[in-house]
């Protein structure tokens, strides 16, 4: 198939576009506004001179660009995503109408508060939902992914600390943990020491305990972990840290494999982000947007960052400045309230599914991922024995002298019409698969991946190593030259050269 | 429960294949005190039609723009959104998909941050930009890391003109690292001289245009100021659209532009989500935070593009990350850009202008109102109005007759009182002559 060669570089369905800038015709627009009306010019002499170089085009054009480029990607809308630590559910449309709703979409941060209840009853009814769910008293609901609630838990953590005239200067980290994890200690002004990792996927006990002493700040715990395990000594890991007079931040990019069924403020949790945008079916959109609320326990609900929503008589109140007795936050950390468009498509997953459906949801995402454990554990190499939570985690021992790495491994699979897993993460095992297919997949969606994921494991043992090499071949793009994109890098079109006067 | 495709038995099949009796069996390492054994104390599942009446109930407890005469402003602006971008940000395809950690299946996720980043580079006049921060506020503290990193400086100057969100963000994202923070007091009256602030430690001054009282400013000077002292420039945009009609602040020497996308593309939607716009002099790329998306080639030699410089990234270099920033805000980008597709140069520049025009009628018919000062010499969609009287009672009052008339100052910094009789003005697109007539008519009965 690969080597048919058309005239126009398209194939079939599957479609070439040239960008916007080289669609480019002076003076076209997709937009008709009026002519301005007669006015003062106020702009002062700092008006813009000179051309911007923007291209112009129709609505049609612009309409089939977008299109004809949407082709070339891969969504869970079309098929099962199973990216570990992504939590790649079902995006409910239902939640996206919500949010599109006037009075919800179209209205101000700053609009007088009486004009606005209702969505200040949005904002504390989240909270309401997330606080239960996690058993924590206290809810921040204005960081924007899990990476900037990491930093607002850490921040709380400090400011606790800074409070009680206590300076610490370590967080320690195991070495499972995401990338954001040390990078987020790190911007608290924190130290990262690394924990290490049981050979049973776990958190060393042991070596932490040895390690807690009156420097230490906070210990983040990913909990269920990044390699799909629940932490069993976790209760036990918050008791050692409370004792040292330390806090326990958990990141909480795995929540989906235990809401409605535990609650981490049960097991001793101070700070955890949630991702609306993984366990609450939010759109990944690509990239974002996002938001990560932090829960907080009774000893960090004071330092919760500006702004937040208190109850008022019959109404709500937005505390947008310090001075409220008994709190003391931080500070602020982020322009205005948070991701609201994001509460609310939350909201409408969260009243949809309800305290029934979130608990079957977390057993329906723990049992598929646990299935495709026991249909592929004989075959590719397990990293850690016994049942895993939403998310099944294999290293490349399977594939040793293949000559196939992970990474071919899942470029056949783009082949194959799926998503591959996330590949090399966590770092503590050699060359992860890390899989985590959600609830919102179906038996027989499951069965395909595991089909597949046997029928490559069986052709790498029998060292096809080309066909690996050589894949993909039926995607939009072969595989590209990273090397090249961040040696030379290119990240802006940039008008062709003028040719040659003698042309 | 519509979302869930399991049935029983596939449940009690698949429990078969696992080798265990019950789902319990797989929470087996939790701790049995922690185990709850039924539903928290939430309400139970719902339909659509019952989830649709209890969120359109509190949508309707709101007053929204599209229903009153709106003037608020103040870093986010209602503007009018074409059809075609939310449909296409709604496709499948890009609301759907993850962050494009495979290329080769998500070329059209990377190749619409491409044009992004290079729309942002010519509209900010800057060399290279990033495939997006959270918001203009985060943009803006990220801005003043990156300075600080560039230079090997810790001081960091806030202009009295940058907005008070974007001010508190960028302190509170530094409090605990060995930075200072100089801010500015809040310039009311336009007299502030950043250049007199700049001393050997001072790794940026933070300048926004128009500034948060809506003056439009040109920082040539300033800029010049700093390179002499060996710091960098960086200038906040908190409405986007001002740049069809401004002197970009690559023009006026900044070294980083962080800006608010929102104006483009995406619902005010109470403040979030938004998109901010990171762009910079190319010499500083390797300081950069966030996503790059760049140009390669693919094994057949066809053009293709990839997320690229990750090893400035978190996920690379962990602590030693230039940021912590993992999820952006591409479907706004994605919004923002296929909004300016859209405009091209002749709409932008047209959109810009027709967004000046409203405001200088507006300004003009406000001020004739007795009592009523206009602060600004220059404006763009954006001015400060001085009334006789503190200006949040005016606005409670003229919301009360369905009139959402503009932000009090007091409300960005609550604690000048000496700023309580300033209210900020915005027009865009949107605001009507007749909306113009009620707030002008209605502002003259509130202060006779
Ligand atoms: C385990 C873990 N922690 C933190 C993050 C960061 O979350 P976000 O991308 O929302 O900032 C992620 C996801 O990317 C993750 O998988």
């Amino acid at each position: 198939m690969t080597d048919v060669v058309t005239l126009t570089g398209n194939r079939g369905l599957d479609l070439e576009e040239k960008l916007i800038f080289e669609q480019d015709k002076a003076g076209r627009t997709a937009v008709d506004l009026p002519e301005p009306e007669r006015h003062d010019n106020r702009l002062g002499p700092a008006r813009r001179t000179r051309p911007i170089g923007l291209p112009g085009l129709s609505e049609p054009q612009v309409v089939r660009h977008y299109v004809r480029m949407s082709r070339n990607n891969y969504a869970i809308d079309a098929g099962i995503y199973p990216l570990g630590s992504c939590t790649m559910k079902h995006n409910p449309r239902l939640n996206e109408k919500m949010a599109r709703q006037p009075g919800l979409a179209d209205i101000h941060p700053l609009q007088p508060q009486g004009t606005v209840q209702g969505a200040f009853a949005l904002m504390h009814e989240l909270a309401h939902w997330l606080a239960e769910l996690t058993g924590m008293p206290a809810v921040a609901l204005s960081p924007a992914a899990g990476a900037h609630g990491e930093l607002t838990g850490l921040m709380a953590i400090r400011s606790a600390l800074e409070a009680r005239g206590d300076a610490r200067r370590v967080v320690l980290v195991p070495e499972s943990a995401h990338g954001t994890n040390p990078a987020s200690a790190h911007m608290c002004g924190y130290e990262i020491e690394s924990v290490a990792a049981t050979a049973r996927g776990r958190v060393d006990l042991a070596a932490m305990k040895a390690r807690l002493a009156p420097d230490v700040a906070a210990v983040m715990i990913t909990n269920p972990n990044t390699c799909g395990l629940f932490e069993d000594d976790m209760a036990e890991i918050s008791a050692a840290v409370h004792a040292a007079g330390a806090f326990v931040y958990c990141d909480g990019a795995n929540f989906n494999a235990i809401v409605g069924r535990v609650r981490p403020g049960d097991l001793g949790i101070d700070a955890m982000h949630l991702n609306l945008h993984k366990t609450f079916s939010t759109p990944h959109g690509g990239g974002g947007p996002g938001a990560g609320p932090v829960t907080l326990s009774k000893a960090l609900a004071p330092f919760a960052p500006l702004p937040y929503v208190v109850r008022e008589g019959e109404g709500f109140r937005l505390v947008e400045q310090a001075g409220e007795t008994g709190a003391h936050p931080y500070g602020r950390m982020k322009g205005f309230h948070g991701q609201f468009g994001v509460f609310v498509r939350a909201l409408s997953y969260m009243m949809s599914m309800g305290s029934d459906g979130l608990r079957q949801a977390s057993a329906d995402a723990v049992l598929n991922a646990n299935y495709l454990r026991a249909r592929l554990q004989g075959t590719m190499s397990l990293s850690y024995e016994g049942p895993c939570m939403h998310e099944v985690l294999f290293d490349d021992h399977f594939l040793a002298d293949t000559g196939v790495s992970t990474l071919d491994f899942a470029k056949a699979m783009i082949d194959e019409g799926v998503h591959p897993m996330t590949m090399y993460f966590p770092l503590i095992v050699h060359g992860a698969f890390l899989i985590e297919p959600t609830e919102t997949e179906g038996r027989a969606s499951l069965d395909l991946l595991a089909d597949l994921m046997l029928g490559l494991a069986k052709r790498a043992k029998a060292k096809e190593v080309a066909f690996f090499k050589d894949s993909p071949k039926l995607a939009p793009r072969r595989r590209l030259d990273e090397t090249r994109a961040a040696r030379n890098p290119v990240l802006r079109w940039m008008p062709p050269a003028p040719k040659a006067a003698a042309e | 429960m519509r979302y869930l495709p399991l049935t029983d038995e596939d449940r009690t099949s698949m429990l078969a294949t696992v080798g265990v009796e019950s789902v319990d069996a797989l929470y087996r390492g939790v701790p049995k005190a922690a185990l709850l054994d039924r539903p928290v104390d939430l309400p139970p599942h719902g339909g659509e039609i019952e989830v649709e009446r209890r969120i359109c109930a509190l949508a309707a407890q709101n007053i929204g723009a599209s229903t009153a005469p709106f003037f608020l402003g103040a870093g986010n602006y209602f503007h009018h959104i074409p059809a075609t971008v939310d449909h296409l940000i709604q496709r499948s395809e890009y609301l759907t998909s993850y962050t494009p950690y495979q290329p080769e299946i998500s070329q059209g996720t990377l190749q619409a941050l491409f044009e992004f980043q290079t729309q942002v580079a010519l509209i900010t006049g800057m060399e290279i930009a990033n495939a997006s921060m959270y918001d203009g506020a985060t943009a803006c503290a990220e801005a003043a890391m990156m300075a600080c990193r560039v230079t090997r400086r810790h001081r960091v100057v806030l202009s009295g003109g940058l907005h008070p969100h974007y001010r508190d963000v960028t302190a509170t994202n530094v409090k605990f690292m060995s930075l200072d923070i100089s801010a500015l007091a809040p310039d009311a009256n336009g007299t502030e001289d950043a250049a007199v602030t700049i001393d050997d430690h001072t790794a940026c001054v933070v300048v926004q245009n128009p500034d948060v009282f809506g003056r439009v400013r040109d920082y040539s000077n300033l800029g010049a100021a700093c390179r002499a002292k060996g710091a960098l420039l960086v200038v906040v945009v908190t409405e986007i659209v001002s740049l069809g009609a401004l002197m970009p602040p690559g023009d006026m020497g900044a070294d980083i532009v962080a800006a608010e996308g929102q104006s483009l593309g995406n619902p005010m939607s109470f403040g979030g989500p938004h998109v901010g716009l990171f762009a910079v002099r190319e010499k500083f790329l390797r300081q950069m935070p966030g996503r790059l998306c760049g140009e390669t080639v693919d094994t057949d030699g066809k053009r293709g593009w990839v997320l690229t410089l990750s090893t400035r990234e978190q996920h690379i270099r962990r602590e030693k990350a230039t940021s912590n920033i993992c999820t952006n805000s591409g479907l706004c980008a994605l919004a923002f850009t296929i909004h300016l597709t859209l405009l091209g140069e002749a709409g932008f520049t047209r959109l810009a202008a027709i967004n000046h025009a409203r405001a200088s009628t507006l300004a003009k018919k406000l001020g004739a109102v007795p009592g009523v000062v206009l602060l600004n010499e220059t404006f763009f969609n954006e001015f400060t109005l001085r009334l006789p009287r503190p200006a949040s009672p005016i606005v409670d009052t003229l919301a009360a007759r369905g009139i959402l008339a503009g932000v009090p100052v007091v409300r960005l910094f609550p604690d000048q009182r000496d700023l309580a009789n300033l209210l900020l003005v915005s027009a865009t697109e949107m605001t009507t002559d007749d909306d113009m007539d009620r707030l002008v008519a209605a502002l003259g009965e509130v202060l006779k």
